[in-house]
């Protein structure tokens, strides 16, 4: 039967400890998460320095929604879906490029602003009181419901109504603060191409991962267990500095004591990060020069202050994961229930040191591309989990761990680094945004 | 003792450098990794670029840039016995095109081989292909060539992949 698209239906999926399995892999539900999940929460959509120049584009999607964002003739940044108001037809098809004062069609060459609005139609006088003017055609490219651009980072709401911006993350942007605030000129920079990494697994899975601290040391043993046990047989002379990737990927095999003691901040609207006392990216080498940059630009204790956060893993609901002391950004794009397609970016801090992107795309390729031997590890576990939801013996996923009565998640939380609460709390918001635009229950049967 | 190792010049023929490519695609298509370890100069790095031209590999993302250490890790743990993504194992072939000797320098020791091949990889029921560009630097080290970098390049290096886990 298919689950009807109503909030009965959807709180019947998500209990207290434990999620129903259908969120995983239900054609359907993908569906009503595109319009209903997707379309009420703010996601991220890419970074304004991809976009530096009047009339440069970059094209991206939420969900199968095709998506351009464009800076304007005014410098704003807009986002419109990528569809021509005429025929359909994709505007941009490559994934970033220049369109100049306009966007033209590539079909009839209706063109567009790069507010888009129309411009022009050829031969226009075939429409001369044809009404045209009255048609959604005629209002040119759909921007979608909202966009902010928050300290370079764009992020949109494809629903015209809605949640602001402000309350959607509300303390939560304190994570993306302290990324940008690590540049001595608070702003960031795009390097290079983005990984783009297939998972054949729905995408809830890589998100609840992000928090989840009970797996590093198990399905990360066969790469980081065996780095450990290589670098300890090689012999060495006393006081041979550890390498980079050293420095990398051991935390990974760190115990247990040492991710509960490092705790996980949750915050409302299912955005939360691990790593509020401490981190596996905490003991990195210091790279010289930085800190006294730092000192310069901000004062002594403020720089501390701005690098004495190690946070691990923030996750902004509903997608997207950020690190950062590293710089990094992971967007986990839902192609279908089982299919999920993972871009992860790296940033520039603006005037500091060469050395830190180096070790920023040092990190990038060895935990996150195709290529790379943790990515192996946790993809092998999504595919494993996303064949073994189709069992019918059960049909509930669990999310219990250090579960407490009466959680509240419209509070701000720190807790023990083991809980499983931050996954409660994506369920909680996925439930509130899903259900947002839905009826109570179906309505009654004409028949009745 | 072949004459080669105690004159002082090096005196490596083309037909030497094709053999040479030709036997380390077979020992990574046989699994021979202990073996294809021996074949690197202790400052060896295997570089796949992520982007098409790419020519920082340091400072910008690639899918992978690793030094003797990380290729040890990486045999290591194909053979690990709780390596899951590894059960069942994988399987690779290389179908080599002619390489292009590019360089031939024995006074110095260096040479450059170009290669053009497809690799399949494959694991349970899928398989994949990929065309690459696989570029040489050899070095001739105590009396053997030694690969000082193999750059590869996937030809569409910028559309996404699942596991890539075997050598290319």
């Amino acid at each position: 039967m298919q689950t009807p698209e109503n909030r009965q239906a959807m709180a019947a999926m998500v209990q207290p400890q434990q999620v129903h399995r259908d969120l995983y892999i239900s054609p359907r539900l993908f569906q009503l998460e595109v319009k209903h999940l997707f379309s009420n929460a703010w996601v991220y959509i890419g970074h304004d320095s991809q976009t530096p120049k009047k009339g440069d584009y970059y094209t991206t999607q939420i969900g199968d929604q095709p998506l351009i964002m464009v800076r304007h003739s005014d410098d704003q940044i807009h986002v419109l879906y990528n569809r021509c108001p005429h025929k359909g037809t994709k505007i941009a098809i490559d994934r970033t490029g220049n369109t100049g004062k306009f966007f033209r069609c590539p079909y009839h060459a209706w063109s567009f602003k790069t507010d888009g609005c129309l411009l022009a139609i050829p031969l226009k006088k075939g429409y001369e009181g044809t009404g045209l003017d009255q048609t959604e055609a005629a209002k040119g490219m759909t921007p979608v419901g909202a966009v902010e651009n928050y300290r370079g980072f764009i992020f949109a709401r494809l629903a015209p109504e809605g949640i602001s911006f402000a309350d959607y993350f509300g303390d939560a942007l304190s994570s993306l603060d302290n990324m940008v605030d690590r540049s001595p000129a608070g702003r960031l920079e795009v390097v290079g191409a983005p990984l783009r990494y297939m998972h054949k697994c729905n995408w809830k899975m890589l998100v609840e991962n992000q928090t989840d601290t009970c797996h590093p040391m198990v399905a990360h043993e066969s790469s980081a267990g065996t780095a450990v046990k290589i670098w300890e047989s090689m012999d060495k002379p006393e006081g041979t500095p550890t390498p980079a990737a050293m420095e990398i990927i051991a935390p990974f095999m760190s115990p247990y004591e040492f991710f509960e003691n490092m705790g996980i901040r949750t915050w409302p609207n299912g955005h939360g990060h691990t790593g509020v006392h401490h981190s596996i990216h905490s003991d990195y080498s210091a790279i010289p020069g930085y800190f006294e940059q730092m000192v310069e630009a901000y004062g002594e204790e403020r720089a501390q202050q701005i690098l004495g956060e190690n946070r691990h893993n923030t996750v902004y609901f509903p997608n997207i994961m950020i690190k950062g002391p590293i710089q990094q950004l992971r967007n986990f794009i839902p192609l279908a229930h089982d299919r999920t397609l993972v871009e992860s970016w790296i940033f520039r801090l603006v005037d500091a040191p060469d050395e830190l992107v180096a070790r920023t795309a040092m990190y990038n390729r060895m935990i996150n591309a195709p290529t790379s031997m943790v990515g192996h590890d946790d993809l092998e576990m999504y595919e494993r989990a996303q064949e073994g939801l189709a069992a019918q013996g059960s049909d509930w996923v669990n999310v219990q761990r250090l579960y407490e009565e009466s959680e509240n998640f419209d509070e701000e939380a720190v807790l023990n680094g083991t809980t499983e609460r931050q996954m409660r709390n994506q369920f909680h918001a996925w439930l509130k945004f899903m259900t947002m635009t839905m009826p109570d229950a179906e309505p009654q049967e004409a028949a009745e | 003792m072949t004459d080669t190792l105690t004159a002082t010049r090096a005196d490596v023929t083309r037909e030497q450098l094709i053999d040479f490519v030709y036997a380390e695609a077979r020992m990574l298509d046989e699994g021979r990794f202990d073996e294809w370890l021996t074949l690197w100069a202790p400052e060896g790095i295997y570089w796949m670029p992520l982007d098409w031209n790419q020519q920082d590999a340091i400072h910008e993302t690639s899918l992978l840039h690793e030094d003797q250490f990380m290729l040890r890790l990486r045999v290591e743990r194909l053979n690990g016995a709780r390596t899951f993504s590894q059960k069942p194992k994988s399987r690779c072939l290389h179908v080599l095109n002619r390489p292009d000797v590019d360089l031939i320098d024995n006074e110095a020791g260096r040479y450059t081989v170009v290669t053009r091949m497809t690799y399949v990889e494959t694991r349970l029921d899928e398989q994949f292909l990929l065309a690459v560009t696989a570029t040489h630097d050899l070095a001739w080290q105590e009396g053997a060539l030694k690969i000082r970098q193999k750059r590869v390049d996937i030809l569409n290096c910028d559309a996404a992949f699942g596991n890539i886990q075997l050598l290319p």
